[in-house]
């Protein structure tokens, strides 16, 4: 091969990879707009949409609350570390209130909903692809999209908010349980700061991140499902791609959005 | 009546179809046989619309399946999968009256779950099973639930995709003869797919081979065993040697 092939080769493979990534985010975003077409064409499942609402919202709720009540008792004693060096140490409750509803609320509660929920939903459709199920579906006169998909990403954009809503809460309480408890505040004036601090729009723009996360996490699921390899080993990789591709755009929309609530 | 008229469908570079003709008389039991791979599955598949093909014709009763409603075309049709294709999140009687239960041919719930417990008796199943989930019932029950669903609606068109594949040879035999005898009860048109030679014989009216793409013989089943052509005789006969080449 010549200098100039020895060259040429890595970034032909560099552009390969991004064209097909963009393929790929191109298919979802095809996909993502069919489900969306759906919610206005009849007929509608609801039992399917009390299902998903159930697996996803509820059942996810340990995991959401778990991983918000560690983060913000680590998260209150990291800011009052870091407070002593300026002797900002009243600054806890403020910065843990709205470290979060506007970040950490939504993003940590989505990446845990994306290892629950997109795995769990690219696994199950990815299986009835698989066995045919998909196919039988469409032979009963049913619309795969609107029966297994559009239900699934309704519950996640409408159950996501609310787990977000929930794991502010108890994020919040993790920071005053370790700020009272651990670091010596007292527990109205922890409680005073936060609430006097947090403005509406701290809460609402995390809550509309959730909304966002969630439907990325059950279209990347569905998308995944649906496109399933074939036997054990298609499935799991589909379920592999829901759960990185979710997980990366998730990150990446949390991006955009703050840039879009907050940049001014 | 379902006709094919030069059919071709290509997967990547693998030409599956190559110019299938074929031609299946209403009210007939119509059974497909060939090699693991020859497409017998994309042709049935093709028909239903689960895969497009790429070229020729496929009508029913004189429509192409391409164009028209699709709901309406699709409630002419039940089919019976390979593997079941049961739905395993919901119980045996909601997979049976799933049709029932949305759609155009909605019914009450209690009229779709008594349709059900009906069609299940009639594939030899007793109303103990309606409430089980379909995980809970053995290779040979989940069959008979799938052949429950398939007629639960009525319909004009039956597909059978290897009904007796994974069971032993005295359910298979049972399994042939619940078809056999729903097609001609129903008065349906039947499709089948099998390698199954016992279950040639009990279903078919008919018989096409499909072999390199193309219907390699067709004919009624009594003359199955008489005719000269040396791919249906090997087959039939299960000979290593011949001019199917075999994998060894």
């Amino acid at each position: 091969m010549s200098a100039a092939g020895y060259l040429l080769t890595p970034v032909a493979g560099l552009g390969r990879l991004t064209l097909s990534a963009l393929a790929t985010l191109g298919r979802i975003a095809i996909f993502a707009a069919q489900v969306v077409t759906h919610l206005f064409r009849p007929p509608y499942y609801p039992r399917e949409l009390g299902h998903a609402i159930m697996q996803i919202g509820w059942f996810s709720l340990p995991v959401v609350g778990l991983t918000a009540l560690f983060t913000g008792g680590a998260l209150a004693l990291q800011i009052y570390a870091g407070g002593e060096r300026f002797s900002a140490e009243s600054v806890v409750p403020a910065i843990v209130a709205i470290g979060m509803v506007r970040e950490l609320g939504p993003v940590l509660g989505g990446l845990m909903v994306a290892a629950r929920v997109a795995s769990s939903i690219a696994a199950e459709i990815g299986t009835m692809k698989v066995t045919e199920q998909i196919d039988a579906l469409v032979t009963l006169s049913t619309n795969p999209i609107k029966y297994l998909a559009l239900p699934r990403v309704v519950a996640a954009t409408l159950a996501v908010p609310v787990l977000v809503a929930v794991g502010d809460a108890i994020g919040i309480m993790g920071g005053w349980l370790v700020g009272v408890n651990r670091l010596g505040f007292n527990s109205a004036a922890y409680i005073k700061n936060t609430v006097d601090f947090l403005e509406f729009w701290d809460v609402a723009s995390g809550l509309w991140k959730g909304a966002a996360f969630g439907f990325i996490v059950a279209v990347l699921g569905c998308y995944h499902g649906m496109n399933s390899g074939r036997g054990a080993q298609g499935v799991g990789r589909a379920t592999k791609s829901a759960v990185v591709g979710a997980s990366v755009l998730i990150l990446a929309a949390n991006y955009l959005l703050t840039e879009v609530f907050f940049s001014s | 009546m379902i006709t094919l008229k030069d059919v071709h469908k290509t997967f990547g570079t693998n030409q599956v179809l190559r110019g299938v003709d074929l031609t299946i008389a209403s009210g007939s039991s119509m059974v497909i046989i060939g090699g693991s791979g020859t497409g017998k599955s994309v042709l049935l598949k093709c028909i239903l619309g689960l895969v497009h093909h790429d070229r020729g014709l496929i009508e029913l009763d004189g429509q192409d399946v391409t164009k028209g409603d699709r709901d309406a075309f699709l409630a002419r049709f039940g089919m019976l999968f390979q593997g079941g294709a049961l739905f395993d999140s919901l119980r045996v009687w909601e997979n049976v009256a799933f049709r029932l239960l949305r759609g155009s041919l909605r019914r009450p719930k209690a009229e779709a779950r008594e349709i059900a417990i009906e069609k299940l008796r009639r594939v030899g199943l007793g109303p103990q099973v309606a409430d089980l989930f379909p995980a809970e019932l053995s290779g040979g029950m989940q069959k008979r639930v799938g052949l429950a669903r398939a007629i639960a609606a009525e319909p004009e068109v039956i597909f059978f995709d290897e009904p007796t594949t994974g069971l032993d040879p005295i359910m298979s035999g049972v399994i042939n003869d619940l078809i056999r005898e729903i097609v001609v009860e129903m008065g349906a048109t039947a499709m089948t797919i099998t390698h199954d030679m016992t279950s040639v014989r009990a279903i078919a009216d008919n018989v096409a081979m499909l072999h390199g793409g193309m219907i390699r013989w067709t004919g009624p089943v009594a003359e199955m065993d008489a005719t000269s052509d040396p791919y249906v005789q090997q087959f039939i006969h299960g000979r290593a040697e011949g001019p199917i080449e075999s994998v060894r």
